[in-house]
């Protein structure tokens, strides 16, 4: 499954300063859709280049980081339940940095 | 799947609001906040007809959204104001040249004037310099008490008559459970205040007192607003980073913790009998203080006479000369001296 991953907001600091990240994942055990919760965990290992407290705390982002899919409030979503397909666009914003 | 705006019913939602927990669309969203700001100006009375106003411009998201709200809202609503853009330059070699940048752009952007006032101009110091003399560990005492300054001072210069901050909801309710976590009673009650500094030659406001940092974000990323985010290369308070994320914590598990706490600070108040600091205003400089001297120029001095520790701590009791003598020699620990100060300032 192919993804378009962006980091903002101070967030491209802990990703080797880059922003937009074109990415290649496959859904556990043959599912055709992959959740959030999943998506998360892979970005923490595979993606992540430092420290990962800033990014998640427990399962989930760290409170203060804001998530879309394709351009929607992952809270309308279902948070760590909402699924991702095929070409979708998820954007990590960080609400905590310098303003 | 996802379901269509609760206000206009025709268009897919985009966010929920923190505030009000609804699902709105962007449409919907744009008009509400910007009606919300609106609606606060105007109760508050946060601007007059004609006045010469300072937008805080730092280049990051809350005085970006800040600077496109209020440059749009005075066309809108014709509140007749001149609007411009202030930003300091505290001199940090590469952390300000892109957020200068930014700014520079928003000057095109909003088109309104932008005004840089650097702190060699304003403290004959600049931010690397001091670093250079006192180390990264207390820098921020520094940035945080320069920076406040620095903004009136640089207002004052640009003839403005009122100084907007970019200050949000989570901002506010930070400052409210960090002065109550400090014991700071005199701050605690008026940290909440939308207008502060009236009496004083430049007031300052805060339109986006009730504005969560969720929603200013959302703004700025839907309508594509330019702006800037670094952490601050000197790291910044840890004590103030816990409070931060405590709020975070208790926003995501109930939004509307933001708002009461920042109405507890609103309705906080102090029995009359209590023991309060006399606010006075600096002998050196006029800066509205506490005690005889700023906390600037009690830095400046420190700095001036080659010891840059002055003021930062409690612990430490250099005598602070009065006549701004330079001679480092005198600068000897004096802790009669000290307390004789301190009752001099309680008065
Ligand atoms: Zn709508
Ligand atoms: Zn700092
Ligand atoms: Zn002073």
């Amino acid at each position: 499954m192919q993804l378009t991953l962006e980091f903002k907001g101070g967030l491209e600091l802990l990703f080797g300063s880059v922003k937009v990240h074109q990415i290649e994942v496959e859904p556990s055990d043959g599912k055709d859709k992959l959740k959030l919760q999943e998506l998360l965990i892979w970005v923490r290992n595979h993606l992540l280049k430092e420290r990962p407290e800033m990014f998640m705390k427990g399962n989930s982002v760290r409170p203060g980081v804001l998530v879309l899919i394709n351009d929607c409030d992952w809270e309308l979503l279902g948070q760590l339940d909402a699924v991702v397909d095929e070409k979708d666009t998820v954007v990590f914003i960080s609400t905590l940095h310098g303003g | 799947m996802v379901r269509n705006c609760e206000l206009c019913l025709e268009r897919r939602a985009a966010l929920r609001r923190p505030k009000t927990a609804q699902k709105i669309c962007r449409e919907c969203f744009y008009t509400a906040f910007e009606t919300e700001v609106h609606e606060i100006i105007i109760k508050y009375q946060l601007f007059k007809e004609g006045e010469r106003v300072a937008i805080a411009a730092s280049g990051g998201k809350d005085s970006t959204v800040l600077a496109h709200v209020l440059t749009e809202l005075n066309k809108r609503h014709s509140y007749g104001l001149d609007l411009f853009l202030l930003s300091i330059d505290e001199g940090i070699t590469g952390y300000r040249d892109d957020s200068l940048e930014t700014v520079k752009r928003n000057e095109v952007q909003y088109g309104i004037p932008l005004k840089i006032v650097s702190y060699k101009d304003l403290y004959g110091w600049s931010m690397d310099e001091i670093v250079g003399e006192i180390g990264l560990k207390n820098n921020c005492t520094f940035c945080g008490v320069f920076r406040r300054q620095a903004l009136d001072r640089g207002a004052a210069m640009m003839k403005a008559q009122k100084l907007a901050t970019g200050h949000n909801a989570d901002d506010m309710a930070e400052t409210v459970l960090l002065n109550l976590l400090r014991g700071d009673i005199a701050r605690l009650s008026r940290c909440t205040a939308i207008v502060t500094g009236e009496d004083g030659a430049l007031p300052r406001c805060k339109p986006f007192k009730y504005a969560y940092e969720k929603e200013i974000v959302m703004y700025a990323y839907f309508k594509k607003l330019d702006y800037f985010s670094t952490e601050c290369i000197y790291s910044p308070n840890a004590y103030r980073g816990f409070v931060r994320e405590f709020i975070k914590d208790l926003e995501s598990i109930r939004p509307r913790a933001i708002l009461d706490i920042i109405k507890s600070g609103e309705s906080f108040r102090i029995i009359p009998t209590t023991k309060m600091p006399v606010q006075g205003n600096c002998e050196r400089c006029g800066y509205i203080s506490s005690q005889r001297l700023c906390k600037a120029c009690v830095l400046l001095e420190g700095l001036n006479r080659g010891l840059p520790r002055l003021g930062i701590s409690k612990a430490q009791s250099f005598q602070v000369s009065s006549d701004g003598n330079n001679d480092k020699r005198k600068n000897v620990v004096h802790e009669r001296s000290k307390s004789r100060l301190v009752q001099h300032n309680i008065k």
